[in-house]
């Protein structure tokens, strides 16, 4: 399968680094499913294939992972922080606010394909709580309207 | 981008360059950059390490153990390569400070792996960081192509003979690989299930190489004192904690913030003083004091020194140095019950007591906060997790037990507040669904 030049580049870089080839896996199937927006199968034939290991090993280590998926999601994946730090400061009303704003639940995605959302475990926000995370842009200090702007300013962008 | 907040009573000396552009290598340059590498390698490898065990430094991570004692750990000679391993994986609810390090500091950290690599005598070294801070990552790869270029690192480093590569590593959203054989079990590629020890990393780590791993605060910590001396460092804490922390102040604060403060400062001028006291005329409840696996101090108890020894003798941790404050509209209960959820989430399954501890202790919790818990519950929600402790391969069991426990013994009144049938007194009537009572 056709991965990007970048990709290439940084998985061809990257193999170098360590004595045994498998060690690139966990950072090389984040960098994947960014591409393809999910981990797929084809993903996984191919860097097992690359990396001289099972496609059920590799699946192994995919369900480990909280960030990887093998299901398609949304362009955008908004995730919102309830953990303690941001539930003390209305991480939850957050959810609750984007849950009602785009019609979805937990993992769910509009069906435009445009969103995701996610209730995710800390983010490292705390200080500047409540914390969201849309793919990797980290918006802080959230209000309800503060969010509500975050989601406009993601619908523009993608439905350019 | 985080903001950043200052105040007078820090002593800035990890975070000196937050804010100056030090991402940039020649900006670091003329910040004292590389000075102490420099400076390491016409030191004996022994030196080095002595000097950081005398300069107090302990684990930033959370165990809080003396760093160049653990270095010293590392045997001389080894038919396997050694490694230096920087963990930058936080996930600790609470704690958010590594990841200012990495944002302004990048090079800081680099150069604590070099010194930990020179005094090891390790060749190689990596960095590894939470797949959540791509752009810290992004920041890192810049930072290590920039020492290269410059022939900080790579062959003969500052025509010294000696040969150090240090590279990148990413995770994936794992809070367990930060625990240290948990994350060397995800840089060789693999499920992060912790590993039974001894054998400690030190002598059998990653590709069963001896491995020194420390956290990204304690390795950026170590650059300022090769540079300025173990007495100057040990100078700046109470004896055996050596230097300053950066504490993350978060929760019902006035004004929350990473602030950099010396070791052992006091706990009640933290809240008060330096993050701004509890907003909306509300009261004080209970802190978190070093990230969501320590038990929790009431406000009676929060006139402590915040340094390792002082809260273990007060019954708490120092641990990640994420302070978490709570006001008096918090509900002890919902808090029990959010952080219990979150380690049956990052359990890995691997040893029962933790699997199955944290599933059932979450379900207890949430009838308890759902009004549907009976009295002897609050004795099984202890019980539970008292025998949780010390009985797993990783932290992770102890890390869900600990707070737990401190949870049902200093805030028992609010437990049975919940008691069959009546709802949380602190919810909003309808916010949550109510459970039966299970007789």
């Amino acid at each position: 399968m056709k991965f990007s030049d970048e990709f290439e580049q940084r998985f061809a870089e990257m193999i170098t680094h360590y004595p045994t080839k498998r060690s690139v896996l966990v950072p090389t199937l984040l960098y994947a499913q960014d591409e393809v927006g999910y981990v797929s199968d084809e993903v996984i034939s191919e860097l097992a294939r690359r990396l001289a290991l099972t496609q059920l090993e590799v699946r192994n280590v995919i369900s480990y992972y909280s960030m990887l998926t093998t299901k398609p999601r949304g362009k955008y994946n908004v995730q919102v922080c309830t953990n303690i730090a941001c539930m003390l400061r209305g991480g939850e009303e957050i959810f609750e606010h984007c849950q009602q704003k785009l019609g979805i639940g937990h993992k769910g995605t509009t069906a435009d394909g445009l969103f995701s959302l996610e209730e995710v475990e800390c983010i490292g926000g705390c200080s500047w709580a409540p914390a969201v995370q849309v793919n990797y842009d980290f918006h802080e200090n959230i209000t309800t309207e503060k969010m509500d702007s975050v989601l406009d300013e993601y619908r523009k962008k993608g439905t350019q | 981008m985080a903001f950043l907040v200052s105040h007078p009573d820090e002593v800035k000396i990890v975070s000196k360059r937050f804010g100056l552009g030090a991402t940039n290598i020649d900006r670091y340059l003329e910040l004292d950059g590389y000075q102490a590498a420099r400076k390491a390698l016409t030191m004996q490898p022994d030196t080095i390490t002595n000097e950081v065990k005398n300069s107090g430094l302990r684990g930033r991570g959370g165990a809080g153990f003396n760093t160049g004692l653990k270095w010293s750990f590392v045997p001389k000679q080894s038919s396997k390569p050694k490694y230096v391993l920087c963990n930058g994986d936080e996930s600790e609810p609470g704690t958010c400070k590594d990841r200012l390090i990495f944002e302004h500091d990048p090079h800081s950290v680099i150069e604590g792996v070099m010194i930990a690599a020179f005094a090891v005598g390790a060749r190689t070294g990596y960095i590894y960081i939470r797949g959540e801070y791509r752009y810290l990552s992004v920041i890192m790869q810049k930072a290590l192509k920039d020492a290269y270029a410059r022939g900080f690192l790579g062959k003969n480093i500052f025509g010294s003979g000696y040969d150090l590569d240090v590279y990148w590593h990413g995770g994936a959203g794992a809070y367990e690989v930060g625990e240290e054989s948990a994350l060397m079990e995800s840089l060789e590629g693999k499920r992060g299930i912790p590993r039974i020890r001894p054998p400690f990393p030190a002598v059998v780590g990653l590709w069963g190489g001896p491995t020194v791993i420390n956290n990204a605060e304690t390795l950026a910590s170590v650059p300022h004192i090769i540079l300025r001396g173990a007495d100057w460092y040990a100078g700046l804490g109470p004896a055996k904690n050596g230097g300053t922390r950066l504490f993350c102040l978060s929760g019902n604060l006035e004004r929350p913030g990473v602030y950099e403060l010396p070791m052992g400062y006091n706990l009640k001028k933290m809240i008060y003083d330096v993050g701004g006291g509890i907003p909306n005329g509300r009261k004080l409840k209970a802190v978190v004091p070093g990230g969501s696996s320590t038990p929790c101090l009431t406000a009676d108890e929060i006139d402590v020194p915040m340094d390792f020894d002082s809260l273990t003798k007060a019954g708490s941790m120092l641990g990640s140095g994420g302070v978490v404050v709570l006001d008096d509209a918090a509900c002890i209960v919902k808090f029990a019950l959010r952080t219990m959820k979150f380690y049956r989430h990052e359990s890995c399954g691997w040893c029962i007591p933790c699997r199955e501890g944290t599933d059932w202790l979450e379900k207890t919790l949430m009838r308890f906060h759902a009004g549907g818990g009976i009295k002897k519950d609050i004795d099984n929600i202890q019980y539970l997790s008292e025998n949780m402790l010390g009985r797993t391969f990783c932290p992770l069991g102890d890390a869900a037990a600990m707070p737990t426990i401190a949870f049902v013994k200093k805030f028992r009144k609010e437990f049975e507040d919940h008691l069959e049938g009546r709802a949380c007194p602190f919810e909003k009537p309808g916010v949550i669904e109510q459970l039966p009572v299970l007789a």
